[in-house]
């Protein structure tokens, strides 16, 4: 399949997407012209097509500075009529989320649809977080689609309620179904407004008290209204009826692929309610299912949150119901489900024969290498963080008094061996804002790292704090000129070309010097000499120190010139190991022999390895 | 096809060895011949370097999640990577897998073993009934590029006896979804890769 193919193909044709791509479609049936977002797994596919194809499609979109922006600008657009489309990773949404509460009361006027990925099991996240409580919290409705066709379909469905009712809607997708691929049946492509106009008419859009107060009461009238369309919605069905057998299950996004998979495989006679509009409650629709049964099996991912609502049902009836469910530990609490688990749960319920499969090997004593993921060979942050440990052992800083704090990029790998300098890190820009506080509680030395794309997006405000609250530490931005760990999305600090209209970039170096750092200094991390001398500067001066380390991210930057390529000067080589133990380059191995060599597969001759050889017997390969 | 005849492929290997793309070569086939497919892929942090695994189901199938014991085709790019497949291996499953190892830097740091190949395959030949490895970085060679690795893979699964796609529309998927000066080279690693498990059945 080509990129072309999402907006080329025709209604009626079918396409093999993927859950992000079959959203993109979605948007582009739906109507909608405005799109924002920060990338962040598992959405970021859902940017890299719209930034591939939006400007062919007349749809303006942007990757903001960070989600709260991102939400910001879609819901200004929607406040103008157009229909907008914002969408983020979970934790993404904590970052915006005081837009997206106001958002709630303000309402829209054009269709806005905000879409969560959530990642249970932690696939690519620092938490597992269930967004449908995100939007229980704000009063915004929740769509839950289980494949790609119902991601597609979903935006549509999504955006006309959301109109319809002058309210965001949020469409919560979960790994599972954001990197799905299934096939797809296309709808006819709807061209969205080119352009919008904000009518100054009451109700407006601040929400200082005396108005919330009025917002607050039509957030209640519309989520009442919006219950009564949920009990009858498309997207909510019962899709298995079984009058004589009393087990029915409740079951929401991806649960309901391994909740079918495993009825149909032990032809299994329970009643099954779908709800793919989960959010208001449709109680009336839950009621009514629940009524006649004895047993409910209630299966969703992340939290228990339809599950307590059953139970809210079922105290509210005075009925007598036995509920399975996280809450009684019949599924597990933690990580993302899988069809064993849903089958194990349900046969058990159920009190199904399972038949035994394990074909029983003996894998004892055998373990896969470890295989975590790993700085790339040739990655400037490699560099980087050598020169800061050169640079601490130089000045006989002990390891336990300096502090590493990290943030989120690529270079979070440095908290694996060899390196060990990610003391501390927990979401984006905190590296600076845990510096300036470590800075203030003890006296040892801190080291925050940062990237450039994670400084722009929350890393400027902890930088203005350290500054003014006088903390001692040592910033470090790499930046390799793009957002590489989500796939290389631009930030402010790239000159981007959409359709001939360039960027404005925004500089790294006269931010920091506007927060008021009194030391400022760009590095290229390929001098490893200058490198190292800069960071004893950075690390001794008083006060806050910034250094950038700018060398572009290996894989996305073409390479202007044929570059050299190197080799081992097995004569010079003392196998001290220091490119193996210490650089730690995944190019450079041992052989059985203990000689070391490049494995010319991996390498991409960037050379950095041959400074940090005390023998120089990494040579240019002539 | 009825649900119990769903057609269960787990594929894995070490991130840029083209698991997804293999996968989507599939899949894509697979649609083209009018059955019902689902794939799961993996994404992010995992690809620098990590353990990549991508999971079809081709018939009637909801889930792209292959069950417990039940994949009916493993292709392994990496053969330690075997290891981790055990949960998803049946006593009938078919496992294609590459004997060239990939060696990660958790073994040069001395934190990591690389266990022995020669052991995985024997104790799985205890209890599997097709199993067979593959020289597929050779092979890929004289295809022209070790980098059609994956596809002198997917053409060994296109030779074994019960894969549900047709060699012709699987030529036709990769022709859409590789780069068109790599295709040449692609379709002969595929059918380098056909002829050697053929040559192995026979």
């Amino acid at each position: 399949m080509k990129v072309q193919d999402i907006y080329e193909k025709k209604q009626g044709e079918k396409l093999f997407l993927l859950g992000n791509e079959a959203a993109v479609r979605g948007a582009l049936e739906a109507g909608i012209s405005f799109a924002s977002t920060y990338p962040g797994t598992p959405s970021s596919e859902i940017g890299n097509v719209l930034a591939r194809i939006a400007h062919q499609v007349g749809v303006y979109f942007e990757f903001s500075v960070n989600e709260k922006v991102a939400l910001e600008v879609s819901a200004a657009a929607a406040a103008a009529g157009l229909r907008s489309f914002v969408f983020m990773k979970h934790v993404g949404l904590n970052v915006a989320a005081d837009a997206f509460m106001s958002t709630a009361y303000t309402g829209v006027r054009g269709g806005m649809i905000i879409l969560s990925a959530d990642d249970p099991s932690m696939h690519s996240s620092q938490n597992e977080q269930d967004n449908r409580i995100m939007a229980q919290l704000a009063g915004v409705p929740v769509l839950e689609p289980s494949n790609p066709q119902e991601m597609k379909d979903f935006m549509i469905y999504g955006i006309n309620i959301s109109e319809q009712l002058k309210i965001p809607v949020m469409i919560r997708t979960t790994t599972r179904v954001s990197h799905m691929r299934g096939i797809v049946e296309l709808g006819p492509i709807k061209p969205g407004e080119k352009e919008g106009f904000f009518k100054k008419e009451e109700p407006g859009f601040t929400i200082a008290p005396a108005f919330a107060r009025k917002m607050r009461q039509e957030l209640i009238k519309k989520l009442n209204q919006l219950e009564v369309i949920g009990n009858t919605s498309q997207l909510n069905k019962v899709v298995r009826k079984n009058n004589k057998n009393k087990v029915g299950i409740i079951t929401s996004g991806v649960s309901y692929n391994y909740v079918l998979d495993t009825v149909n495989k032990y032809s299994l006679p329970v009643n099954i309610l779908k709800l793919g509009f989960c959010y208001p409650f449709p109680r009336e629709l839950m009621k009514n299912f629940i009524a006649n049964l004895d047993k409910i099996i209630v299966i969703e991912e992340v939290e228990p949150f339809l599950e307590k609502e059953v139970l809210t049902i079922i105290g509210q009836e005075g009925w007598q119901k036995k509920v399975y469910g996280k809450l009684d530990h019949t599924l597990p609490h933690i990580y993302e489900y899988n069809p064993d688990i849903i089958e194990q749960g349900l046969t058990q319920v159920l009190k199904v024969e399972v038949a035994e499969k394990n074909p029983g090997i003996d894998f004892s004593g055998l373990t896969p290498p470890m295989r975590p993921p790993v700085l790339c060979p040739g990655c400037p942050h490699r560099s980087t963080i050598y020169a800061i440990k050169k640079a601490v052992q130089g000045l006989k800083i002990k390891k336990e008094n300096i502090i590493y704090s990290n943030d989120i990029g690529c270079y979070t790998l440095a908290m694996q061996p060899p390196y060990y300098m990610a003391d501390y890190g927990i979401c984006m820009g905190s590296s600076i804002g845990i510096a300036s506080g470590m800075s203030k509680a003890t006296r040892q030395k801190i080291v925050a790292l940062i990237g450039d794309s994670t400084f722009f997006h929350a890393g400027i405000p902890p930088l203005i704090n350290a500054v003014h609250q006088k903390a001692n530490i040592m910033v470090v931005i790499l930046d390799n000129e793009v957002t590489a760990m989500t796939g290389g999305q631009p930030n402010p600090g790239i000159l981007t070309d959409r359709g001939g209209e360039k960027s404005t970039v925004v500089s790294i170096e006269e931010l920091s010097r506007a927060a008021g750092a009194g030391y400022v200094k760009t590095i290229d991390p390929g001098d490893l000499d200058n490198s190292v001398e800069t960071f004893k500067e950075g690390l001794q001066y008083e006060g806050v120190s910034v250094i950038i380390s700018r060398s572009p991210c290996i894989m996305f930057v073409k390479r202007e010139k044929e570059r050299l390529t190197y080799q081992i000067n097995q004569d010079k080589c003392t196998r001290c190991l220091i490119c193996l133990r210490q650089f730690n380059c995944p190019a450079i191995f041992q052989r059985e022999d203990g000689s070391i060599d490049i494995n010319y597969l991996l390498c991409t001759d960037c050379g950095y390895c041959v400074q940090v050889c005390p023998q120089k017997a990494i040579e240019v390969k002539k | 096809m009825s649900y119990k005849k769903s057609y269960q492929i787990y594929i894995i290997g070490v991130g840029g060895q083209g698991t997804i793309k293999t996968a989507t070569i599939i899949g894509e086939a697979a649609m083209a011949q009018g059955l019902n497919v689902v794939m799961s892929e993996v994404h992010g942090m995992a690809q620098r370097g990590g353990t990549v695994v991508t999971e079809l189901k081709i018939g009637k199938g909801l889930s792209p999640l292959n069950e417990n014991y039940s994949a009916d085709l493993i292709l392994a790019f990496e053969p330690s990577e075997l290891l981790r497949t055990i949960t998803v291996i049946g006593k009938n499953t078919n496992i294609i897998a590459s004997c060239s190892a990939i060696i990660p830097f958790t073994v040069s740091l001395g934190i990591s073993k690389y266990p022995d190949i020669n052991q995985i395959i024997e104790r799985l030949g205890k209890k599997v009934n097709n199993l067979h490895l593959i020289d597929a970085e050779r092979i890929a060679k004289e295809a022209g590029n070790i980098i059609t690795a994956n596809i002198v893979i997917l053409g060994a699964a296109l030779a074994t006896p019960q894969f549900p796609v047709k060699k012709d529309l699987i030529i036709e998927s990769l022709k859409q979804n590789l780069p068109a000066r790599s295709i040449d080279m692609n379709i002969k690693a595929l059918e380098m890769g056909y002829q050697e498990y053929s040559n192995i059945l026979n």
